[in-house]
């Protein structure tokens, strides 16, 4: 992808989203700024409960934002909008879950689950229309169509996890959110579904939201990631800068966990562990700034000036 | 079986009747494990790994059954002459002087191991009075020990509280915290991490490493994920198809592997993939247990394998005295065979280091 010209496809601002009570609010994503460029794949990385979850539901307008826009294809889609729009932005972004085992429907056939969207569509298509449809996609994920007439517990688990995908991409799709996808399977069969996605984002020039809590498995497919705790983007940069240079604590802490296959390695490695009392906001709030082109960190200005000498150094 | 073993499997066979087929899980395994070492048995689901170790704690399904075989352990440190096969043991009494006592188990999920309807400490006052003949008070002063032990700050709060009240990495420390009560002498931990984030998955393991030196334990872990084990493994046996296939020490393992599967096991895992590039899969599936299975399982998946990987089952053979593969390619009269460049990567960044 080339630095110069990017076409911003997604574009978060200031995002808040809050549950419970209106008296007693929680937030889960608190405001937040990100865009994603079309044809790339964005990692959002953070531990559970950190909203990295939250935000992807968000997009997709399953759970209401407090405030902000989101702005996909120059077009607000969060808040209230057109019957129209809504169908649409259900047609353009599409979402892979987490658990194969849980998210189909074990009592729905194959065919059904893989064209429910399709019913959803303005037009209406004949049998054969969605069952050519359906055999496509099948067979773009690398199963079989004759597949259609099983249901899921005739599955493994990365085919399920193929349908899953299947599924996604029936709607013809232009953004996929893929929420943790490869954390449920076995390492072989994570293997296939990365290249599988891969394949498709080739053929299809996808935009992926790529949701995970492993670092080594983002800094194989993502461009770009964001480090997310407790509802803040703590630091945003592309992939191999923020590997070389995490500033943020909490990325530091996130990276030096990562399990290495490599026994020499792992034996010299030493354990973050991130611990928010370092930072004092109490006078100099923080912010969220961009300290390099493209890397941006969640810091006060303090802050902000010691992780610049890190550079310098 | 030598001095420092304390588990030694021979020829181990189970069996499941399934829908009135019999499906053969454990396809006659040996595997000794040694006092005081850290044991890891890798392998994708279905491969066994689960199956063979709860047949040290008489965990099997009632549809599960052992078809010959031996599971010696030694059950006294004082006596070391003294050995009892579990295998052939057949009542619940048999097996609580093993179960908790001498070999205790970590299960993978610590959402659902724990009783949600009492709490923390009840749990652990519980599992020591079972065993040990002591007053509650006694009982209830070692709860807070063990949770001092496995880094739960504020014990006798905490104690207190209900397994909702903690979160994830927190409740498989109890989990760690119950198996200990009875001072096992081995640990098996099924895929401790794999339900937990990175994180906490790194602090878990650390401290399993850390209780394993305080307690003088032997821990097997069981996971499927071969990056987990680097930094905890003494000896790493890979499993497929329930049979054993590779049995290394670490260093070996990661670095000097043999077998065609463990190859394409390592070449499969992300930290290793070249952005851009397709990352290594193993193509097709395992086989199906239900049906007798001929020469090497993971043959017909094998891009490497010989004519008579399909014929006859390989036998171990000796890569070093600690080191041993099954495959035919190890036979002298076998082709030389490069492994892939993702391994031969490995070994260079050690040779380098």
């Amino acid at each position: 992808m080339t630095t110069n010209k990017k076409d911003v496809l997604l574009d978060v601002r200031d995002l808040t989203v809050q549950f419970g009570s209106r008296r007693r609010p929680f937030t889960a994503v608190n405001h937040i700024n990100f865009q994603i460029y079309r044809g790339e794949t964005f990692g959002v990385v953070g531990e559970s409960g950190s909203g990295k979850t939250t935000i992807g539901r968000a997009i997709i307008r399953i759970n209401p934002t407090a405030t902000g826009d989101i702005i996909y294809d120059g077009q607000k889609i969060n808040g209230r909008i057109s019957k129209a729009l809504d169908k649409e932005v259900t047609r353009k972004i599409q979402m892979i879950f987490q658990d194969p085992m849980a998210s189909l429907n074990e009592r729905a056939k194959v065919d059904y689950i893989v064209a429910e969207g399709l019913l959803n569509l303005p037009k209406r298509l004949s049998k054969e229309e969605r069952a050519r449809i359906v055999s496509e996609a099948l067979d773009s994920v690398g199963l079989l169509p004759e597949f259609a007439s099983r249901f899921p517990h005739e599955f493994s688990g990365g085919q399920r996890q193929r349908i899953g995908v299947a599924r996604a991409m029936v709607m013809g799709p232009e953004f996929i959110i893929a929420d943790e996808p490869i954390s449920a399977l076995d390492v072989s069969i994570r293997a296939q579904v990365l290249n599988l996605m891969a394949k498709l984002q080739r053929e299809r020039g996808l935009t992926y939201l790529f949701i995970s809590h492993d670092l080594s498995v983002t800094r194989f497919i993502c461009d770009r990631i964001a480090v997310v705790h407790k509802g803040v983007i703590v630091e945003l940069a592309e992939t191999e800068e923020l590997f070389r240079h995490p500033l943020h604590p909490y990325t530091q802490a996130l990276l030096s966990a990562i399990p290495m296959p490599d026994p020499e390695r792992e034996r010299h490695k030493v354990l973050k562990v991130y611990d928010p009392s370092v930072h004092d906001y109490s006078a100099d709030t923080p912010s969220f700034q961009e300290i390099r082109p493209g890397h941006f960190i969640w810091a006060n200005g303090k802050e902000l000036k010691e992780y610049e000498q890190q550079f310098q150094s | 079986m030598d001095e420092k073993t304390i588990l030694s499997v021979e020829n181990l066979n189970v069996k499941f009747r399934l829908r009135g087929e019999t499906l053969h899980a454990i396809r006659d395994i040996s595997l000794d494990v040694y006092k005081g070492e850290s044991l890891a048995i890798v392998g994708e689901s279905g491969s066994g790994k689960s199956v063979f170790t709860k047949t040290f704690l008489g965990l099997l399904d009632s549809n599960g059954f052992l078809d010959g075989g031996h599971i010696y352990f030694r059950p006294d440190p004082e006596d070391p002459d003294k050995t009892v096969d579990l295998a052939s043991f057949t009542t619940e009494k048999e097996w609580l002087t093993i179960r908790g006592k001498q070999i205790a188990m970590i299960m993978q999920d610590p959402m659902t191991s724990l009783n949600p309807l009492k709490t923390i400490g009840a749990q652990i006052v519980e599992t020591v009075l079972l065993h040990h003949k002591i007053s509650k008070e006694e009982a209830h002063e070692r709860a807070i020990h063990l949770l001092t032990d496995v880094g739960i700050t504020e014990p006798e709060r905490r104690a207190k509280q209900y397994p909702h009240e903690f979160s994830g990495g927190m409740r498989q420390r109890v989990v760690i915290a119950i198996a200990l009560a009875c001072g096992p002498r081995i640990l098996i931990c099924d895929e401790p991490t794999t339900a937990l984030d990175v994180t906490i998955q790194a602090q878990i393991l650390k401290l399993i490493r850390d209780l394993q030196k305080k307690y003088q334990l032997t821990t097997i872990y069981i996971t499927h994920d071969l990056g987990v084990v680097a930094n905890v493994a003494d000896r790493i046996a890979v499993m497929y198809a329930g049979d054993i296939i590779e049995v290394a020490k670490c260093d070996e393992l990661f670095y000097d592997p043999r077998h065609p599967y463990t190859w394409a096991l390592l070449s499969s895992l992300p930290q290793l993939g070249v952005k851009g590039e397709d990352l290594y899969s193993i193509q097709g599936t395992p086989p199906s247990l239900h049906q007798e299975i001929h020469g090497d399982a993971f043959a017909p998946r094998n891009p490497y394998a010989l004519n008579i990987d399909f014929i006859e089952r390989p036998p171990f053979f000796e890569v070093t005295p600690t080191h041993k593969a099954r495959t035919w390619l190890l036979d002298p009269r076998a082709p030389k065979v490069d492994p892939p460049h993702y391994i031969q990567k490995l070994a260079e960044r050690r040779s380098r280091s």
